[in-house]
């Protein structure tokens, strides 16, 4: 067998988690759906008070909304593989077999891309049709926005799972806000010059910022550097590469203590 | 050798759990390892399994280096625990099916019916796992311990929580196991009826130290006990005095 067969193994354990089980293929389309329904409704409200500026109000804001939601659809679903594992006290049973860690990561992207298309597709399909969205409109700028926000929400995904390698099931609390935590620094709904000195120096380190700032030059009839999203794609590479470090070095700390027999013991 | 463990040392800070044991396993034997809780057994087993790093030692199954080559020896290994019970929310079949890739076992779908036959465990194929009574879940557990044909198979206390019966049939589940596949066998209990029915050796850990070594039917006698459980009590309570003895 090849050197897939491991990584094979951890994608086949998510989708068997949801063939035939309802509600987590729900959890999978619902919050995406009323994230898209909130900020599309706003979105024509908004496009109502200002009649002029209403074809900018879609895909300045609603377009975000769905950009942001994919990213943090990709983040949760490395990070969800992981907690099914520790939520089913199976980290043992994983780690104690030959997969190597590589293949362990490789597992979990590859869970989290298959679980984050179903409410990619779900999101692009309402917008859409309900809301008027077309993503023609940030033409072929598309494909990097999304591997931009892809790639980051990997990263995060990674250190999600880290976080909760190093501090023990109940750390999952640590876990869910990180979105909440960065969407202030990457101007989802806003420009950067809009913050403060110090968080356009952060906003400046996280990818996801350059994508939305393109987003809206876009909407206001203006051109989006490929430089600057070139930049922002080999700065995605650079923290998935130092999360894949970090977990390393945390699962190598979690073998001289002893961590993930603990865990399989440990309860939420 | 199938197991090799030379100078295994585990420290916590100050604490020291393991204390430089060494030992072997050999193909078709069952090793029993006893002691009383916190002797160190199940963190040998977790550094056997490469689980938890060793301070010092070595760990060799089929003659490669665990540390070192950790993917190549643990494909030759696999273990069964009360404490690791698989996934409850997959189904038997779906448990071995997502084992056996991880474990990248040759034609898989042949090798899982063959465990499912060997283990009694076709009217339980499309169930959930966690819906299984204690006994067939020990079963599925070592179903899938099974599942790559192991030269090593660690079984931490594999009938800790079934009723007798159930337990004497896993016991003899295991020892069709071995003589069919000669596998080695390192299998922690604290049932000393069963480990005299089951292990050709024991040894008999206690903090975190090999004290005895031994067959269990001949060891009582050799110091001055009627049974095993009586020294197993000897060992846990007084280890210091039994080792004078010896």
């Amino acid at each position: 067998m090849s050197a897939m067969a491991p990584v094979a193994g951890i994608v086949l354990r998510q989708m068997y988690l949801l063939r035939g089980n309802m509600p987590r293929v729900v959890q999978l389309f619902v919050w995406v759906l009323v994230d898209i329904l909130l900020w599309g409704f706003m979105t024509r409200y908004m496009s109502a008070l200002m009649p002029g500026a209403g074809s900018k109000f879609v895909p300045a804001i609603l377009g975000a909304v769905l950009l942001w939601d994919f990213l943090i659809r990709v983040m949760q679903g490395v990070s969800l593989a992981y907690m099914e594992d520790s939520w089913s006290r199976n980290l043992l049973n994983v780690f104690a077999s030959p997969i190597s860690i590589g293949q362990y990561l490789a597992g979990l992207v590859i869970s989290s891309i298959v679980t984050s298309m179903f409410g990619v597709v779900a999101m692009v399909l309402l917008a859409t049709l309900v809301f008027g969205l077309s993503f023609f409109a940030y033409g072929i700028m598309l494909a990097p926005f999304l591997l931009v926000l892809f790639l980051t929400g990997i990263a995060l995904g990674i250190v999600a799972t880290t976080i909760m390698l190093r501090f023990g099931p109940a750390s999952e609390w640590l876990v869910w806000p990180i979105p909440a935590v960065i969407s202030p620094f990457v101007g989802v709904f806003y420009p950067l010059s809009t913050l403060p000195h110090w968080m356009q120096v952060v906003s400046r380190i996280l990818p996801p910022s350059y994508v939305f700032e393109a987003i809206r030059t876009i909407s206001t009839g203006g051109q989006a550097s490929f430089h600057t999203l070139a930049l922002a794609i080999l700065m995605s590479l650079g923290y998935i590469l130092l999360a894949c470090l970090l977990f390393l070095n945390i699962y190598r700390y979690a073998l001289r203590r002893g961590l993930i027999a603990r865990y399989s013991a440990e309860s939420f | 050798m199938t197991l090799s463990v030379s100078n295994l040392r585990k420290e916590y800070g100050d604490k020291l759990a393991v204390d430089g044991i060494s030992f072997s396993v050999q193909p078709n034997e069952i090793v029993g390892l006893l002691g009383p809780n916190g002797a160190g057994k199940t963190t040998t087993i977790s550094m056997i399994l490469g689980v938890l790093s060793p301070t010092a030692g070595h760990i060799e199954i089929d003659d490669i280096d665990v540390i070192k080559n950790h993917s190549r020896a643990l494909a030759r290994t696999n273990f069964a625990a009360v404490y690791a019970a698989l996934p409850g929310n997959l189904t038997v079949i779906q448990n071995l099916r997502v084992f056996g890739l991880m474990y990248s076992v040759p034609s898989l779908e042949r090798r899982i019916q063959e465990v499912i036959s060997e283990l009694g465990l076709e009217p339980f194929r499309d169930k959930k796992a966690g819906v299984l009574s204690s006994g067939e879940q020990t079963r599925v557990s070592i179903a899938k311990a099974m599942l790559n044909n192991p030269s090593l198979l660690l079984l931490d206390e594999p009938t800790a929580s079934l009723d007798p019966s159930a337990a004497r049939d896993v016991r003899k589940m295991i020892k069709d196991i071995v003589a069919k596949h000669h596998t080695g066998v390192l299998w922690t209990s604290h049932n000393m009826n069963e480990v005299e029915q089951v292990c050709d050796r024991v040894m008999f850990m206690s903090k975190g130290r090999i004290l005895l070594e031994g067959d269990p039917r001949t060891l009582p006698k050799e110091h001055g006990k009627a049974t095993l459980e009586d020294l197993f009590i000897t060992v846990a309570r007084e280890p210091l005095t039994l080792k004078e003895a010896a």
